[in-house]
């Protein structure tokens, strides 16, 4: 390690030496924070091993690398400088890819993504998942090595947070935060450069920053990628808010469910102190500042500022009435800034762009781009940015693949708990802050979830009530025991019990808790709900009128079938039947479901390969 | 014949696990967080005695109360707000399905149902062997991998009900 950087000059020269080792050297970038799950490791090892037994060390690297966000081929492997995008690759692949991609320039098109078969796209650059987006926040995610401060200096980080504490005014940031037009990407999209505002002007000494990383809403997961992947960025985001705001201290509260982000941040922490990047006389500027991480500890209440702030002094996370807002008194009652880590990790880039640049990104109201984590029902899961106004179909259908197994699109459900489902006939919404929220949802984090036709939208609004309905923190009535009551009707329609004035009563219920609740839990709660009412009206009335799902999700208004004009009796449905509900099904005799003893589960429909089982 | 040999170990791991009061103070006399006179860092403090235990004994619930001067009502309704902490001891090994929306829409409940019955236990709930404690959590953020659990901190990614009894039988065999 080199000694600690005491200006910018010295930052500059560091990352110049950093850059003048040998290039031209062929470097493996394997996923290994997300593909984790599918043996991203593994792989890592893999090509090490086969590295070190041809003595290829010298020209090939291996680099643990963050998120490359086309989640759905993990373990997703890049090859730099080229630029060949390998999926779904296996530890076993790893000879191969070193003989024939690294040493002979020949393409595996097994490897290769293909939206259609037969025609595979060895290049990142080339698959459409990529082509449409515009990662600005996400560049470095995949490319660095997130355990290493040289690697994310090399790709300049920290660059712009010195740049800004040596050559500008607290008060100059903020108004450039203020033209550049960043909203906040937690939630509710409020100008960051506004909260920061109040906060700098606020009276009361030691100010302090949050960065909100308890991404609680089920179905977003950039937040998590982002820390892991490249944790710099969302350090240097902090540095540069907590100057113009004039912080000493700043917390990250980040899920105890995130184990690798937790890892990765404390390491980014660890270094950047070592270096000088954070602590006293940050870079010579005077300017001294220093972050400490704190552990969930399971309560998605805590994404409300407040309840983070209770959070994080020791007590029960409950939110309390505002005003004070935190900006006046905060954390242990002084004045406190809290941004989620999508935020944070979009401040370098406004200054790295300018101001006036960044603005000139997306729609009118919402500047920079958006990620969105696209999952569900959809080819291409994964993480996707782009620029604030895109087209909902653009997103599903180009960047997305579409629906896979031919099935129809229903909804795709944005803003998690606190969001709405988006009905097919909103796919060209032009999705930014403010046209969300005029179709009855939230943007929220930026959780996509797609569903297709099996997907029942009561079904959908009962998962999501029961789930704020155990979040509820308690504190106030309308959200403890609204939801609750919400949840009662929601359940009966499911079973097909409920009435046409319970479904008016579920609405009005939902107006109720949106208006009278404390805090942003309880007044979004009954968004799920209100959307799917105003959507798909027809599925809610079939439930109660018909005592039917249309979806076939709702087992206890849905019976399986066989066909028997299509069963092959190939005696495959027979053996996942946890119930012995199904006899025949074998000897050319077609199988017969007794109805008396299916549960509905399901297994025997996925099992046939004939689509022989029907559900009625 | 095999659930009669889980019954035995029951008795041997699970209930002698009692926590020496010496062991308590032993552990909480070295933890930084403990330690200088900022703001108590609670939360931290309680983490760091279940990672070190296992749950949050009473014993060590009472220590911190008299080391932080925080009354130990308070530290309870700490202790009982957040999903995370537990005052029972717990499986070894901890299950964590997810249940969130992804999950949701591919079949989760399936998953959960098949980890309830090959467990023979409902969730929030530990094996009376003590290897396994069974929770469902609201995202892993993972959503790519749905539907998906976690065990201790190994992912497993899409996961149909026939791969829960293989899985589990992997820990089972491990000492």
């Amino acid at each position: 390690m080199t000694k600690q950087p005491k200006s910018i000059e010295d930052l500059k020269s560091w990352r110049e030496r950093l850059m003048s080792k040998p290039a031209g050297e062929t470097v493996v970038r394997v996923c290994s924070t997300g593909c984790r799950a599918l043996g991203a490791l593994d792989v890592c090892q893999a090509f090490e091993d086969e590295i070190e037994k041809l003595k290829l060390g010298k020209k090939v690297r291996v680099i643990r690398a963050g998120c490359h966000g086309l989640c759905a081929g993990a373990v997703a492997v890049v090859i730099d400088p080229a630029g060949i995008f390998y999926q779904k690759v296996k530890p076993e692949d790893a000879e191969e890819i070193i003989a024939k991609t690294i040493l002979g320039g020949e393409i595996i098109s097994r490897l290769c993504y293909a939206q259609q078969k037969d025609a595979p796209i060895s290049l990142k650059k080339d698959i459409p998942f990529y082509k449409h987006q515009q990662r600005l926040v996400l560049r470095n995610c995949g490319v660095v090595d997130p355990t290493s401060l040289e690697d994310a200096i090399i790709n300049g980080a920290y660059q712009t947070a010195a740049d800004v504490l040596c050559n500008k005014k607290p008060d100059v940031v903020i108004k450039d935060c203020l033209t550049s037009g960043l909203r906040g990407r937690g939630g509710a999209g409020f100008p960051v450069g506004r909260k920061w505002q109040f906060a700098r002007a606020s009276k009361g000494q030691p100010k302090y920053i949050i960065c909100n990383a308890d991404e609680g809403d089920p179905g977003a997961f950039m937040d998590r990628a982002l820390l892991e992947g490249d944790p710099h960025l969302v350090l240097e985001g902090m540095i540069i808010g907590a100057y113009a705001i004039g912080a000493s201290k700043g917390y990250i509260y980040v899920r105890a469910e995130y184990p690798i982000a937790i890892e990765h941040t404390e390491l980014a922490l660890v270094q950047t102190r070592k270096a000088g990047i954070l602590g006293r006389n940050i870079l010579g500027s005077g300017f001294d500042f220093d972050i400490e991480i704190r552990k969930g500890a399971g309560a998605f209440v805590c994404g409300e500022e407040t309840a983070l702030i209770a959070s994080i002094e020791g007590k029960r996370g409950m939110p309390r009435p505002r005003p004070p807002f935190p900006a006046a008194s905060g954390l242990f009652g002084k004045p406190t800034n809290i941004n989620n880590v999508e935020t944070w990790a979009n401040i370098p880039r406004v200054f790295e762009l300018g101001a006036e640049k960044y603005a000139e990104i997306g729609t009118d109201g919402s500047k920079g781009t958006k990620i969105f984590a696209l999952a569900g029902k959809v080819q291409n899961t994964g993480l996707v940015e782009v620029p604030m106004g895109t087209k909902l179909r653009k997103i599903i259908f180009d960047i997305g693949g579409g629906i896979p197994d031919g099935k129809e699109f229903k909804a795709a459900q944005i803003g998690g708990p606190s969001g709405g489902c988006v009905p097919a006939e909103h796919l060209d919404i032009e999705l930014d802050y403010d046209s969300v929220q005029k179709i009855g949802a939230i943007m929220g984090s930026g959780g996509l979830i797609v569903m297709d036709e099996s997907t029942c939208m009561v079904e959908i609004a009962r998962f999501f009530t029961d789930f704020v309905q155990e979040e509820s923190c308690g504190k106030c009535v309308p959200c403890r025991i609204g939801t609750r009551r919400m949840l009662e009707i929601l359940t009966a329609l499911t079973k097909g019990t409920a009435s046409q004035e319970q479904v008016e009563l579920l609405c009005e219920l939902g107006e109720m808790i949106r208006t009278s609740s404390l805090c942003g839990l309880g007044q979004t709660a009954p968004n799920p709900v209100l959307s799917t009412v105003r959507y798909f009206r027809d599925e809610y009335d079939a439930h109660v009128n018909d005592q039917k799902c249309p979806a076939g999700e709702c087992t206890a208004l849905t019976s399986l079938h066989v066909d028997e004009e299509i069963c092959r009796a190939c005696g495959k449905c027979v053996k996942v039947c946890p119930t012995d509900a199904i006899t025949g099904g074998v000897k050319k005799e077609p199988a017969q479901i007794d109805q008396e003893k299916c549960i509905v589960c399901g297994n025997c429909v996925t099992a046939c390969k004939f689509d022989a089982v029907i559900k009625k | 014949m095999g659930q009669k040999q889980t019954q035995k170990v029951e008795s041997n791991s699970f209930a002698d696990n009692e926590i020496s009061q010496q062991a308590i103070s032993g552990f909480l006399a070295g933890l930084d967080k403990l330690k200088g006179n900022g703001q108590v860092n609670l939360i931290g403090i309680l983490q760091d005695v279940q990672d070190k235990f296992g749950y949050l004994p009473a014993e060590a619930l009472e220590q911190v109360s008299n080391l932080t001067k925080i009354p130990l009502s308070k530290i309870y309704g700490v202790v009982s707000f957040y999903s995370q902490f537990y005052t029972t001891p717990h499986g070894k090994h901890t299950v964590r399905c997810c249940s969130g929306t992804a999950c949701h829409v591919k079949g989760a409940e399936r998953v959960i149902d098949k980890l309830s019955e090959v467990l023979g236990i409902e969730q929030g709930q530990s094996t009376p062997d003590g290897k396994f404690h069974l929770e469902t959590v609201a995202c892993l953020g993972t959503c790519f991998l749905a539907p998906v659990m976690m065990i201790d901190e190994h992912y497993y990614g899409n996961l149909t009900a026939q791969d829960i009894k293989d899985i589990l039988n992997d820990y089972r065999s491990r000492a």
